[in-house]
């Protein structure tokens, strides 16, 4: 049965006539023409699907929509203002931290989501954080470089 | 206008590809200078799975194109899959020809904008093509200064070429850019002689650090998969899997899945698919598909194919031979025979196998995530028999493929999905459906008997390799009586195998440097002494004590308790050598790497920075053929369906890296998209031993398996 279903995307509020089991990350993709937001499981063992959820990592292939109902949703093609780069994304691209680029959207989601929480992660709690986000190219050392580099200006007051 | 010549034998056809193909490039492109090229390496021209000789085509293997804005396009059949190439190729073009490295656009994996290509495997793009390349860029500027001349009206001899200008250097203010050159231009030229090295001190761009070229659409998601590619009325498609291979379906009741909203059923024999233009109303549909299979189960599951491997009958292929085993075996003081194993490994890129098919007219396209875009071509034109001009195969970027993508079943079944409907269909498998279909890397066993003798000096080397392929079986030390011999071509394997990032080599080099450390500790002699007192290759010595430096390792006689190992080993024209140092839990059997170092010789590294990020990829992708990745199966039953019970490297695994890359500026590039990822099962299995005393003959080298070891 079909249900009118409201959250915020990207900034933009939304409304749509969805069935409520659905699954957000085949709405984000197939709906929303979203394609940034990865398939990699579909049961929640990879990250390649992760978005925002009212500031908080969650991974979409296994939220259904009307868990985001009244929520603000996130995706990798709303984490840039007006085309400049969130820090993340910008570390990931000075720190070489991707190869194939597809683990990439969630892999940074995920890493926003964890200096939302935690500002100043130490480098194993960037570890635990990220841990399980799978990538196969083996591009982690950059990746827990790139945070780190997010993280500091991040602090350095660049971004709010 | 110089005519090519394309070398022909009795095996080598040529493959008509006719003239049209050429008038439409010129179409679409436009003016400008175009040079055309052919990769001068005759092994490009077989078939990597067969090692069979294919149709050499007629046409060219690649060109280049100077526009009218003074951009050089490369036009290439190889693809970005994560390797880099899309950068360092875009270097050593800005180098040859003189532009700014912004001014190069790499055109990948369009099988109608780029000649024919091989594949992307073999770490063959830059060791193979960029030599070729480079010709292609040196003849488009020997054009250049020729058109520059006569529009300066100065002789060639006084003009310089830089940034994409050409100049008079009596007069720098008579100059003209390669964008007015080739303006209204439409020049023609063909190169078939074989590449010389340019002078390296020459390079502006290559030899140096670049980052990756296609990093800022990758952050934002504007980057484009094959499963993205948004068409109007497009359909996704789930189709009906077997639950085992070799499994025949018998009964399909379809009337539960049909009352499911929005779909269609296609039935075709036994092919079901279920078709919605609502993904997951597809997925509901298809679990209601009740489906009886009858089963024609080969006897053998994840334990007992060593044996089969063993019994199988198979061709007996003699690599290498050098002196005399018999001697070998009467000269040794201390003779080992070991037998080593290795499991079944699945590829599992992060973007599981994808296809989009749409049909125009009578012209297929397809936008497909693979290594063989070609390949893939010609599978669809015989498939749905139509000329191969009708179909278009476009590679946009591909989410890993290390060797797996070179399989391309999906997108069969979406372009036979869009000619029955006429509509635009996407095909993308699931995880499940990923590891069903993957072409694993083969188990395999190898057996070595090896002798040494009381100075330390390998007296006899027998290698014998069961179905692992036989890259990296050669025997890289100075033994005066070896043999190695690869087993194969029996009817072994339940289900599909293939290559997976240096084939062979994975188990190949466990074998050889487990064994080289076992004979280095009956010697009492340090394992890394043992393979210096052994070797007379300088390359070989030269990246093991760099690694051994970069590590800091003193010689120590194994078991030191220090969990220190080593392993070294060549692939695709390179030379490695890794250290790694492990904790072993005792109770647990758990190993965690602390730390590896590893030197590469590769001769010219392009870019430094991309070699470096290869080699820490290949280190940590290596961590989980060696200690965790193993298909579970019985008959054609595939045990693994996810990541839940096939653990790939995660995060905690990541040990500290430490890279060092010989400086060979002077020598042709060589591969680097696998050398690094082949001395893992050895390095840590050595490591596991110096830490514990436990010797590991199998892989993957799982807490069960270090626990058993450690009892005997």
């Amino acid at each position: 049965m079909e249900e009118t279903v409201r959250f915020e995307l990207n900034g933009k509020k939304t409304e749509m006539l969805s069935d409520p089991d659905h699954n957000l990350l085949w709405v984000l993709r197939n709906r929303f023409g979203l394609t940034g937001t990865k398939y990699g499981c579909g049961i929640g063992y990879c990250g390649a699907c992760t978005v925002l959820m009212d500031q908080e990592a969650v991974i979409s292939c296994t939220l259904k929509v009307r868990d985001a109902d009244n929520k603000k949703i996130v995706t990798i093609e709303g984490l840039a203002n007006n085309g400049t780069l969130h820090p993340v994304q910008k570390a990931f691209i000075e720190n070489d931290a991707l190869q194939c680029g597809y683990c990439t959207p969630g892999m940074i989601m995920n890493a926003v989501g964890l200096l939302l929480k935690n500002p100043e992660p130490s480098q194993q709690e960037i570890i635990m954080g990220m841990e399980d986000n799978l990538c196969r190219c083996g591009a982690h050392v950059r990746i827990i470089k790139a945070i780190q580099t997010a993280a500091r200006e991040m602090k350095g007051g660049k971004q709010t | 206008m110089k005519k090519t010549t394309v070398k022909k034998s009795e095996t080598l056809k040529p493959l008509d590809r006719s003239a049209m193909k050429r008038r439409e490039f010129f179409k679409l492109l436009g003016g400008g200078i175009f040079i055309f090229f052919q990769p001068w390496d005759t092994f490009e021209l077989f078939d990597t799975q067969t090692q069979q000789p294919r149709s050499l085509p007629s046409d060219f293997n690649a060109f280049l194109q100077i526009t009218e804005d003074g951009t050089v396009n490369c036009y290439t059949g190889k693809m970005e899959m994560g390797q880099g190439a899309i950068t360092s190729l875009a270097q050593i073009m800005a180098d040859e020809i003189e532009v700014p490295f912004e001014k190069v656009k790499m055109v990948m994996g369009d099988t109608d904008l780029c000649p024919w290509d091989g594949g992307t495997n073999g770490s063959r793009s830059i060791r193979s093509f960029s030599p070729n390349m480079r010709v292609a860029a040196a003849e488009a500027l020997t054009i250049l200064m020729q058109l520059a001349s006569d529009s300066l009206h100065v002789p060639v001899s006084q003009l310089e070429a830089k940034n994409g200008i050409i100049s008079d250097t009596k007069n720098f203010k008579n100059k003209v850019s390669y964008g007015e050159l080739a303006k209204g231009k439409r020049i023609e030229k063909h190169i078939d002689r074989k590449p010389e090295l340019k002078d390296y001190r020459k390079f502006r761009y290559t030899g140096k650090p670049f980052l990756h070229q296609d990093a800022r659409i990758k952050v934002t998601g504007e980057a484009r998969f094959s499963a993205d590619i948004q068409l109007p009325g497009l359909l996704h498609a789930r189709i009906l899997r077997p639950p085992s291979h070799g499994a025949k379906l018998k009964i399909a009741d379809i009337s539960e899945a049909e009352k499911i909203k929005g779909i269609r059923v296609v039935r075709d024999g036994d092919f079901i698919a279920i078709l919605s233009d609502d993904r997951e109303m597809a997925d509901r549909a298809l679990d209601k598909i009740k489906a009886e299979y009858s089963y024609n189960e080969i006897e053998v599951d994840d334990k007992t194919i060593f044996n089969r491997i063993l019994k199988a009958d198979s061709v007996a292929n003699i690599i290498n031979s050098n002196g005399n085993i018999e001697t070998g075996r009467e000269n040794s003081d201390i003779l080992t025979e070991s037998e080593f194993l290795n499991s079944y490994v699945a590829h599992a890129p992060m973007e599981p196998h994808a296809a989009t098919a749409m049909i125009e007219g009578d012209k297929i396209t397809a936008w497909v995530s693979t290594q063989q875009p070609f390949r893939a071509q010609e599978t669809i034109a015989r498939e749905m028999n139509v000329p191969l001009e009708k179909v278009r195969i476009i590679t946009p970027f591909t989410g890993g493929g290390f060797g797996g993508k070179s399989e391309h079943r999906q997108a069969v079944e979406a372009v036979k999905l869009a000619k029955i409907t006429g509509k635009p269909i996407v095909v993308a498998r699931t995880r499940q459906e990923e590891f069903f279909f993957d072409t694993f890397r083969p188990a395999a066993v190898v057996k070595i008997a090896s002798g040494v003798d009381k100075s330390g000096r390998i007296t006899l080397w027998d290698f014998n390799t069961y179905y692992a392929g036989s890259r990296g079986s050669d025997t890289i030390y100075d033994v005066p009586n070896s043999r190695t011999t690869d087993y194969g071509r029996g009817q072994v394997h339940p289900f599909a195998t293939g290559a997976w990032r240096a084939p062979g080599n994975n188990t190949n080099t466990f074998a050889r440097e487990s064994q080289i450390n076992i004979m280095a500790y009956k010697a009492g002699i340090d394992p890394l002494d043992f393979r210096l007192i052994n070797l007379k290759d300088e390359k070989m010595i030269g990246v093991l004590k760099a690694a051994a430096d970069k590590f800091g390792y003193t010689p120590g006689k194994n078991p030191s308790g220090r969990g220190y190992g080593i392993a070294c080993g060549t692939d695709v024209g390179t030379w490695v050598a890794h250290i790694a140092e492990v904790k072993v839990d005792k109770s647990t059997g758990h190993v965690r790497v602390i730390r590896v170092a590893c030197a590469q010789d590769m001769g010219l590294c392009v870019n430094p920075q991309g070699t470096t990020i290869q080699m820490e990829g290949c280190i940590t992708m290596g961590l989980g053929y060696a200690l965790t990745e193993e298909i579970q199966f019985k008959g054609g039953d595939i045990r693994n369906h996810s990541f839940d019970t096939y653990e790939i490297p995660r995060f905690s695994w990541v040990p500290e890296i430490d890279t060092v890359i010989m400086d060979k500026k002077d020598q042709p590039p060589q591969g680097g998209g696998e050398p690094a990822v082949i001395c893992m099962g050895a390095v840590i299995a050595n490591a596991v031993f110096d830490a514990t005393g436990a010797r590991l003959y199998q892989l993957p080298m799982t807490p069960e398996r270090i626990l058993a070891a450690i009892k005997n």
